[in-house]
């Protein structure tokens, strides 16, 4: 296992400062495909999840239960369903999204809608009742008590879009079905992966692996300094979260 | 003109719980009423009507002689909560909420919370997070947004209660400053000393009853139920 793993180290440091464009454009369409999947996840997760956390119906717990399952499906089989949806004969070929990287954004947005819905809305639902109450008891309409409530749980939600992020950025079944990993088109770090592990080369395979997962160490610990900063300095709450939402 | 509150036979049961039973109450502005009773009594679920966070089962309320619902009476009430409850803001932010919901221009806001702040000797505390001061602090904090609203109806449930005796002086101090014409002053406690102090009219509660209703002297020499003379001596059995 050490002789791939410092190797696979020295190849992961040689091809990041190599400059190898190939690397850097895998690299590059791995965050748009991730970046783009989440942000087409919002546009619908958001508010499913607030309507589902905020709002009380006959049959809630079974939508949230579906949701709950959701969150464990299987990629592939995600990727096979859009592979033969978006292939020339299916339903949605005319969009001509098969092997492309929006194609795959996609597929990635609808893997992560059961994680943002799930998470946003237990995070909604578990809101302190009496903060409810008492916007309500200052005079908050229905519509500012839910923005309240939003903007009160707004970190549990930017912490499952990262979640969310981090499930797009390493996943193989729907890069590799609907991406179809053509080089220099729609390769991403993941499928590098898959591709080098079949060729044999397992010591950059390994190490296209340890620049995904530098990436997401990365970015978590952007996330947790954010939160450490929001905990510590009100005015970095100002400047990100609460200038929009009526806060100070 | 004096402010007037009318409830007549309030009702409310949750499942088979009956936590108000024709609960009837006339009160004047420029009073303070004081809710006794035990956990549990009903005292708070009266609080949360009058609040408009609830409606009764069946009885009315009238504000100034005009029947009001729920929607209607928190356009003229403010409640504080026995546990104070904070949203992730300063103590600016919070102390705001409500005065930008209501239109308020900004620089009035601000006029306004440095004024709110001195009557609970929280002057600049404004750029302090609020949930990270101290509960007596942070009931403060609370008074002061209630009392920035000018609410007719002031509803304080419990606000001194698990403080220490320096916060507890404050806010009474602070709570018997707002008395006016134009407010009534709604407090539950059990504390029957912070009663004595501060009551110009005692309401004992006794399992979703009114069992008393008198001014503080006759209240605690003399009160004409069995209920609350034990209630008094700490005889009562629940």
């Amino acid at each position: 296992m050490a002789d791939i793993i410092v190797p696979a180290l020295q190849q992961a440091i040689n091809l990041i400062t190599s400059g190898d464009p190939e690397v850097y454009a895998t690299v590059y369409r791995t965050i748009y495909v991730a970046g783009l999947g989440t942000l087409l996840a919002c546009l619908w997760s958001i508010p499913i999840a607030v309507f589902l956390g905020l709002y009380n119906f006959r049959g809630k717990w079974v939508i949230k239960g579906i949701f709950n399952a959701l969150m464990g499906i299987p990629t592939v089989a995600l990727g096979l369903l859009l592979f033969l949806l978006f292939s020339r004969q299916g339903e949605l070929g005319f969009m001509n999204l098969l092997f492309t990287l929006n194609g795959i954004a996609i597929g990635e947005a609808i893997l992560v809608t059961p994680i943002i819905v799930s998470f946003t809305a237990n995070a909604l639902g578990s809101a302190d009742s009496q903060l409810r109450d008492l916007a309500r008891t200052l005079g908050a309409s229905g519509f500012r008590t839910n923005l309240t409530l939003i903007r009160e749980t707004i970190w549990s939600i930017v912490l499952s879009l990262t979640a969310s992020f981090n499930r797009c950025f390493g996943e193989l079944g729907i890069a590799s079905l609907v991406g179809g990993s053509i080089l220099g088109e729609t390769r991403v770090l993941t499928t590098s992966i898959a591709i080098w592990t079949n060729f044999g080369d397992f010591s950059l395979a390994m190490a296209y692996g340890i620049i995904l997962m530098a990436i997401v160490v990365v970015l978590a610990l952007i996330v947790s300094l954010i939160e450490r900063l929001r905990n510590e300095d009100m005015g970095l709450n100002r400047l990100i979260f609460w200038g929009g939402l009526g806060g100070r | 003109m004096s402010v007037r509150l009318q409830l007549t036979d309030i009702k409310k049961t949750y499942r088979a719980v009956t936590a108000l039973n024709s609960v009837s109450l006339d009160m004047m502005g420029g009073k303070i009423i004081v809710l006794l009773g035990a956990n549990g009594a009903g005292k708070s679920t009266l609080m949360r009507i009058l609040a408009g966070l609830e409606d009764p089962d069946s009885g009315t309320i009238q504000f100034n002689n005009q029947t009001t619902d729920a929607k209607s009476i928190r356009r003229v009430s403010t409640l504080v909560f026995q546990k104070s409850v904070m949203f992730s803001l300063s103590v600016y932010g919070n102390l705001a909420y409500g005065l930008k919901i209501r239109g308020v221009p900004e620089g009035e806001i601000s006029k306004r919370i440095a004024e709110a702040l001195e009557a609970v000797r929280l002057s600049g505390f404004e750029k302090r997070r609020a949930k990270k001061l101290s509960g007596g602090e942070q009931q403060r904090v609370a008074l002061a947004r209630a009392f920035l609203l000018n609410s007719n109806v002031l509803l304080l449930d419990e606000p001194t209660a698990n403080l220490d005796p320096n916060s507890a002086a404050i806010i009474e101090k602070a709570i018997l400053a707002k008395k006016s014409s134009s407010r009534i002053i709604i407090m539950a406690t059990h504390n029957l000393n912070q009663a004595r102090r501060m009551a110009d009219e005692i309401v004992h509660i006794h399992n979703g009853e009114i069992v008393e209703a008198s001014a503080p002297e006759d209240f605690f020499e003399n009160p004409k139920s069995e209920v609350t003379r034990k209630f008094i001596n700490g005889e009562l059995d629940f």
